[in-house]
């Protein structure tokens, strides 16, 4: 297969709560091939939630490197690790995050506001990407105004609008009923095969797991 | 109430920024009140001591200030033979004639010029007066350019401190002595002799003769014969009261602008507390409706609020009189109108001003908070709950 | 869409709070611009000075009077255009509360020293014409609701008696600064009065009132003029109209002082009302930022966010509270009409009520920003509410 997108080597985390030191990865590698979809499962703890933010650059390891788009992440400062963000990864987030003062089309179009492309430009963006999340028809619409899957899809639509070279996703089902979910899964199964996106998911959920073609276990902060 | 008066008292701790912004907020506005109250009361009380309840003092009628009144000697002569007035150990009628000008003299602070009292007298003036003690140097001598100054006038204006001398009405006076009048009018003064001041000004008149009542209840019945006595053009006051009426105009100035600021000032600080009150319920909807759940009443949840915000407008008002608590140890001088001349004196504080200002800043938190805690008591249980 | 439009709508998400909030610094802006405009009433005298008059007192204290016989010395003075005089009345009507300047001139002359006196030219020459003539202020006249005919009688203080004064005329100021709160009547009156009662206090004026030729020369002139009367019984201090003024501010320095403290400390408690609901705010919408930051925004997008909202709610308060200060110096004016005689806005105080109201837009963001850009992404998006 292709050159591998991600690339994480023994990376170690510890966190802090009230001073006590609570490891959370302990010298973790994974590598992701370009096109690839991976789900990361394990129970709560696991630290598949921080390997995510690892790897979409929110976060930093106390040790090891994280590469990825060719980029080793320990190596840009702050500001750049944001521009970095919006030009490679696209995050799907549990509880969709939209900002509730914007409708759809103003959320989705939030991370074009980075690019140097035109008024009309980005709202062609916008349109497309809620039109391929299916909901060309609710671009007005406000974050109150719609279901919860219907909020995810336009989290979704936020992540793709960038063309980002990787989609991460945290629990993306997590807070959907099964028919939404479905759709949701379906969605990001779509980006994988159609449009060649890398994705990433952190999931519970066997029946999200079965859609991913490599499933990582993780248990105290290691792969199974 | 004991368990909801600390439930109040723990939210105000977890939501410590906002509550600090808030008490601060209000604790300004309270210091400026309690200030401003704090400097008429100064004043008025510096020219209430001024007085001795014992003493009268007589001016040419209608005459608002002792530098506008004109006795002539033969006036003084007569004031000074009434026979319920006082007699001295030295068998002396215990009266003082007394001369009173202003002289423009520059502040040592600035160079600023301000009028500063001259005030021609005699020994008496120290025997009317008890309270009054020479501090430091000695009298001044008579038929002398010597003068004693009030300890505020030795100390801010050029040329009065004790062997400093000064130059008024072309001649230079030595100052001999500084008087300590305990923070009374007369500390804003310079005393000399009576005749020479006379003399160097060139008005051969008194101001004013001040004497001591055999019988402080003989006033009434001597003040009436005095003013009508047609030799005479005069008024007779208690010299206590006299001195304090002419604290009325810069202290009243004092007060209507201090005070429309102060509300002003507080209304700005009670929509702070309006705003950390709303918040306050904002964020607790689930915990007022949980509470109703177990079957508190709307009045308690009222009262949980009100409670909070009682407690802000406290913290608020302790925290700005502490703050004006220091300002007692300052000592200021402005010119008072009444008189056109330079005064000293210090903030004072006094019960009502504590009692007023811990109202005004319990007002100030209770009338913020009513509203945020009417939204309290009337939220909607289960709408409440399911919000969350 | 673009990140203003977002700062817009975030200010209107808590309309009740971001409401009070502009209300608070309306009101403290307000304040602050009344207080700025009491302490200007101060230096209104000064402010409406002519360059080309000196005033000359004694060296005294202003409390001391001069001889008439003055006047023609100072007149041979070179670069003294004229001299006239005026003294301090010091009466009362009714009540002492009433206080108002009454002071007694040379005639219809001074009104020439006086352009900025605006005056009918037939009352001046009544005023001229009948001994208790008095012409007043167009404020004084609102006041006491006095029109031209009415009697007024004054108690003297410094003259004793009873004074019974006609108004003639009512004048107006040329400009916003120009005092309208003087009571004017002859000096003759009072000189008439004290031949028959004491005569010893006949020929004495209060200050002169000199026109010059040059401003610049003021200091020259002056001084001429003081030397003419060095070591006579009658020592002169003369200076600018503007020096003479000012002296009278001086001795209310400790309460302007006062007043330009409590001036700061409202700015502080406008500060401190909006750094409160900034700080709310931004703690409450702390993993929006997270979502922004997680999108590639970086810190200055952040702080743009939170310090426009900030800018927008301070602004939109700064301009209330400052159409808010015209009715409210009407007010004060009411209230305070009795000390001050003109109450002029100064156009300053806009300016610096702008600039405070954007310096507390701009501080009441710092800290939340601070705390905004400074939380890890992984932090504020767990802080989900």
């Amino acid at each position: 297969m292709a050159e591998n997108v991600i690339e994480v080597k023994e990376v170690e985390k510890t966190y802090y709560r009230d001073r006590m030191p609570i490891p959370v990865l302990r010298g973790l590698s994974l590598a992701v091939p370009e096109g690839d979809f991976v789900a990361l499962m394990g129970p709560s703890g696991s630290g598949k939630t921080t390997l995510l933010n690892l790897i979409a650059g929110i976060d930093r390891p106390d040790k090891g490197r994280i590469i990825v788009a060719g980029t080793d992440l320990g190596t840009l400062p702050e500001g750049q690790l944001a521009k970095w963000r919006s030009r490679h990864i696209g995050f799907v987030f549990q509880f969709y995050n939209l900002l509730p003062v914007l409708t759809a089309s103003g959320n989705v179009e939030l991370p074009l506001l980075l690019t140097k492309l035109s008024k009309k430009e980005r709202r062609d963006h916008v349109r497309a990407a809620l039109e391929l999340v299916g909901l060309g028809d609710r671009m007005s619409h406000s974050p109150r105004q719609l279901s919860g899957g219907q909020e995810q899809r336009v989290a979704i639509a936020r992540a793709l609008v960038t063309d980002p070279t990787v989609i991460v996703a945290d629990e993306p089902t997590g807070d959907l009923d099964k028919q939404s979910a479905t759709e949701i899964l379906d969605l990001l199964g779509r980006l994988n095969k159609e449009f060649h996106k890398t994705v990433v998911m952190v999931t519970h959920d066997p029946r999200a797991a079965e859609r991913a073609r490599v499933v990582h276990h993780l248990d105290k902060g290691e792969l199974d | 109430m004991g368990l909801l008066l600390s439930y109040s008292l723990r939210n105000l701790a977890a939501r410590r920024m906002t509550a600090a912004f808030t008490v601060i907020g209000m604790g300004l506005v309270v210091f400026v009140f309690a200030a401003v109250l704090m400097l008429a009361h100064g004043l008025e009380r510096t020219l209430v001591s001024t007085g001795s309840s014992d003493n009268i003092i007589v001016t040419r009628e209608a005459a608002t200030s002792e530098t506008v009144s004109i006795l002539g000697r033969d006036q003084a002569g007569v004031v000074k033979t009434e026979p319920e007035i006082a007699v001295g150990p030295d068998a002396k009628a215990l009266t003082a004639s007394e001369i009173v000008v202003l002289i423009s003299a520059s502040k040592r602070s600035n160079g600023d010029a301000a009028n500063v009292v001259i005030r021609g007298t005699g020994p008496e003036a120290f025997t009317l007066r008890q309270d009054i003690k020479l501090k430091a140097g000695r009298m001044f001598a008579p038929g002398t350019s010597e003068v004693v100054a009030g300890r505020s006038v030795a100390k801010n204006f050029e040329g009065c401190g004790l062997g400093e001398n000064v130059r008024f009405a072309g001649r230079v006076w030595n100052v001999v002595g500084v008087f300590d009048a305990g923070g009374s009018g007369f500390d804003s003064e310079l005393w000399g002799d009576a005749e020479q001041v006379q003399q160097a000004f060139r008005r051969p008149i008194f101001s004013s003769v001040t004497a001591r009542l055999r019988d402080p209840g003989s006033f009434d019945a001597m003040k009436r014969r005095l003013e009508a006595d047609p030799r005479l053009t005069v008024e007779v006051e208690r010299e206590r009261e006299y001195y304090e009426k002419q604290s009325r105009a810069t202290a009243s100035f004092i007060r209507v602008i201090g005070l429309a600021v102060t509300i002003l000032f507080s209304m700005g600080a009670m929509i702070g507390a309006m705003i950390t009150m709303y918040a306050a319920v904002a964020s607790r909807t689930t915990e007022i409706a949980t509470l109703r759940a177990l079957g508190f009443t709307r009045f308690t949840v009222l009262r949980v609020f009100l409670a909070e915000a009682f407690l802000l407008g406290t913290l608020g008002g302790v925290l700005g009189l502490v703050a004006a608590s220091f300002l007692s140890l300052v000592s200021v001088s402005t010119t008072n109108w009444d008189t056109f001349s330079e005064l000293a004196f210090s903030f004072s504080v006094s019960p009502g001003i504590i009692i007023g200002s811990l109202i005004f800043a319990v007002l100030m938190g209770v009338i913020g908070g009513f509203l945020p805690a009417v939204r309290a008591a009337r939220a909607d249980i289960v709408n409440s709950l399911r919000k969350a | 869409m673009n990140i203003l439009r977002l700062v817009f709508l975030n200010a209107l998400r808590h309309k009740l709070r971001t409401a009070l909030t502009i209300m608070g610094i309306a009101v403290a802006v307000l304040a602050f611009g009344l207080l700025r405009t009491v302490i200007g009433a101060w230096y209104t005298g000064v402010a409406s000075a002519a360059p080309d008059r000196l005033v000359s007192r004694s060296k005294i204290s202003i409390t001391f009077t001069l001889p008439i016989a003055q006047k023609e010395k100072i007149a041979r003075v070179p670069g003294v255009e004229g001299v006239t005089f005026g003294t301090w009345f010091g009466g009362v009507y009714k009540d002492p509360k009433n206080f108002f300047a009454q002071v007694a001139i040379e005639g219809p002359v001074t009104f020439a020293f006086f352009p900025e006196i605006l005056v009918d030219p037939e009352a001046v020459k009544t005023f001229g014409a009948e001994r208790n003539a008095a012409i007043v202020g167009s404020a004084l006249a609102e006041r006491f609701g006095w029109k031209v005919g009415d009697t007024v009688r004054l108690v003297g203080t410094i003259y004793p008696g009873d004074w019974d004064f006609v108004i003639r005329g009512i004048y107006r100021g040329r400009d916003e600064a120009t005092d309208v709160g003087t009571f004017y009547f002859n000096w003759n009156t009072i000189e008439q009065r004290m031949a028959q009662e004491s005569p010893g206090r006949m020929g004495q004026i209060g200050w002169w009132i000199i026109k010059i030729d040059d401003p610049a020369r003021a200091a020259t002139i002056s001084k001429a003029v003081d030397t003419e009367f060095d070591n006579s019984s009658d020592e002169t201090l003369t200076e600018t109209e503007a020096a003479f003024q000012q002296s009278f501010v001086a001795m209310a320095g400790t309460i302007i002082v006062s007043l330009q403290i409590i001036s700061v400390l409202i700015v502080g408690v406008i500060l401190l009302v909006a750094a409160n609901t900034m700080a709310m705010t931004a703690r409450e919408r702390l993993s929006e930022y997270a979502v922004l930051k997680t999108l590639g925004f970086g810190a200055g997008h952040i702080l743009g966010l939170i310090a426009g909202e900030s800018l927008m709610i301070a602004g939109l308060g700064g301009v209330l509270g400052v159409l808010l200060l015209f009715p409210a110096v009407e007010g004060v004016a009411q209230g305070l009409k009795a000390w001050f005689p003109a109450f002029p806005v100064d156009p300053a105080t806009f300016v610096l009520a702008a600039v405070a109201a954007f310096v507390v837009g701009a501080l009441a963001a710092v800290f939340p920003a601070w705390r905004a850009m400074k939380v890890s992404i992984v932090d504020g998006l767990r802080r989900i509410d």
